[in-house]
């Protein structure tokens, strides 16, 4: 292989004027991690909320909840990210557009919000399987212990549901985190859009996609644990994963 | 607002929209699943060989791939594919590869890790009689694999894959970062030349969805089919 290969790339100065190549990797990582951070408590809240509407009795909620899991899973994201980007501004009323493309850091903010829809879809899906795993029993002693619908999901099915479905969370959030990377396209300089650009300055491609692989898969084993721990942590006794 | 939309661009872009886009897409897909699933059923079988440095090589591969993101991996494949040629024609200068090739390369080797662990869960589905069974009546490992684990795992998992492959059908659209003409590459081209990224974008999701759709609808009825026959 005639490649020459510079491993003291990461230490010399970015031409960005902002410290070593390293630290160019090391801002990306951060911005990969804030944004995911962010697209992942939309998609948790709103996949809830969607997930939850497709368990519940009524005809009209399961219909919505249906439309919606449908509508974020089969567009790609990247033309989901177009979407908003692009699109979303233009179709708004003038003032609101011109607000939107207005924005500091639009890239950031629709990359939060485009993955994170996209990720709820998942989420619904997920916590839907959860609440439909439980026995039929734990919804009707709710009831006959005078809990409300709400009470009956609050107290009694999600809190087990939840538990029940934490390692496929887990690779979901993994999901979240490798998807930002999409968000290159819209110019968000995330870890694999940090490392294309270094690869653009200094021309030293694999030891710039050597050095973003590795913090991948660093982020991966940092999660992968953390959730381990989260799981022994909640575990439910007299589960298979229980004490 | 929606009140200067023109249906007319998107009607002169559909002859470049479906026959050099949509059919890169569509090819691109289908032999992307096709090599994914033979690369992944190896992998698969690696796994579950009992030989320990092979399950282990397996392992190791597919977890890898399945940390790291798409567009990192079509970036890495992009740039390594040349020199892997190079090393193996012997030549004395990194090979130029199309970009269909590259994608191509790109894709197999990514969905092969998650094609892998279907396939890997479809084998372990199979009663644990049938290969015994098979080993009785005198089958070789190859003709166990050929004739009875792998059509049943196969047939067990065709809802499973196909939905996987829907996945790949979306995935395709992130060959747009190295450019390529694809169906959305092919939407963005017009979109950035004519100045309607509202008409292309939308309409770009529009066939995206629909496509999907369909093919997620099959999925159910085959899914109820599969079902009753067991």
């Amino acid at each position: 292989m005639n490649y020459n290969w510079n491993w003291g790339i990461f230490f010399q100065p970015n031409p960005m004027g902002t410290g070593t190549y390293l630290d160019m990797l090391l801002s990306g990582l951060a911005l990969t991690l804030k944004t995911a951070a962010l697209a992942w408590v939309i998609a948790l809240i709103t996949g809830s909320i969607v997930g939850v509407m497709r368990t519940l009795p009524s005809k009209g909620a399961t219909w919505f909840g249906f439309a919606y899991v449908e509508f974020f899973r089969n567009m790609p994201l990247l033309v989901q990210l177009f979407l908003w980007f692009f699109v979303l501004p233009e179709i708004l009323p003038r003032a609101a557009g011109l607000w939107l493309k207005q924005l500091p850091n639009a890239p950031f903010w629709t990359a939060a919000i485009g993955v994170g829809f996209f990720m709820s879809a998942r989420v619904a899906v997920q916590l839907q399987a959860g609440i439909s795993s439980l026995p039929r029993g734990q919804k009707m002693a709710a009831t006959a212990l005078g809990l409300t619908t709400v009470q009956g999901y609050r107290y009694v099915l999600l809190p087990m549901a939840f538990r029940i479905i934490l390692p496929p969370l887990t690779s979901e959030f993994l999901n979240t985190i490798k998807n930002t990377a999409v968000a290159i396209t819209i110019g968000l300089l995330e870890l694999t859009g940090q490392a294309r650009s270094m690869q653009e300055f200094s021309f030293q491609v694999f030891e710039a996609f050597t050095a973003a692989t590795i913090l991948y898969l660093l982020v991966n084993a940092v999660v992968v644990t953390a959730m381990r721990f989260l799981e022994r942590w909640v575990a439910i006794p007299g589960y298979i994963t229980g004490k | 607002m929606l009140g200067n939309f023109d249906f007319d661009v998107i009607r002169r872009a559909l002859p470049y929209l479906f026959y050099e886009g949509m059919t890169f897409t569509l090819t691109l897909t289908g032999l992307a699943a096709f090599g994914g699933l033979v690369f992944g059923t190896a992998l698969a079988l690696m796994r579950l060989s009992g030989l320990k440095l092979l399950g282990r090589i397996a392992g190791v591969y597919v977890d890898f791939m399945r940390s790291l993101p798409l567009v990192l991996v079509i970036f890495w494949f992009y740039f390594l594919v040349p020199y892997i040629g190079q090393w193996l024609t012997g030549a004395s200068r990194p090979i130029s590869v199309g970009a269909f090739a590259s994608s191509l390369i790109t894709f197999i080797m990514f969905e092969a890790a998650y094609f892998s662990e279907i396939m890997r869960a479809g084998i372990q589905s199979i009663s644990r009689g049938q290969p015994a069974a098979a080993s009785a009546l005198g089958l070789t490992y190859a003709q166990t694999m050929r004739y009875v684990v792998l059509p049943q795992a196969f047939r067990n998992m065709l809802p499973v894959l196909i939905t996987q492959t829907i996945v790949l059908f979306q995935d395709t659209s992130l060959v747009y970062v190295l450019s390529i003409t694809d169906f959305l590459g092919a939407a963005s081209k017009v979109a950035q030349r004519d100045g309607r990224l509202v008409e292309m974008y939308l309409f770009a999701a529009v066939v995206y969805f629909t496509i999907s759709c369909i093919a997620s609808f099959g999925v159910r009825r085959l899914q109820a089919r599969i079902a009753i026959i067991r």
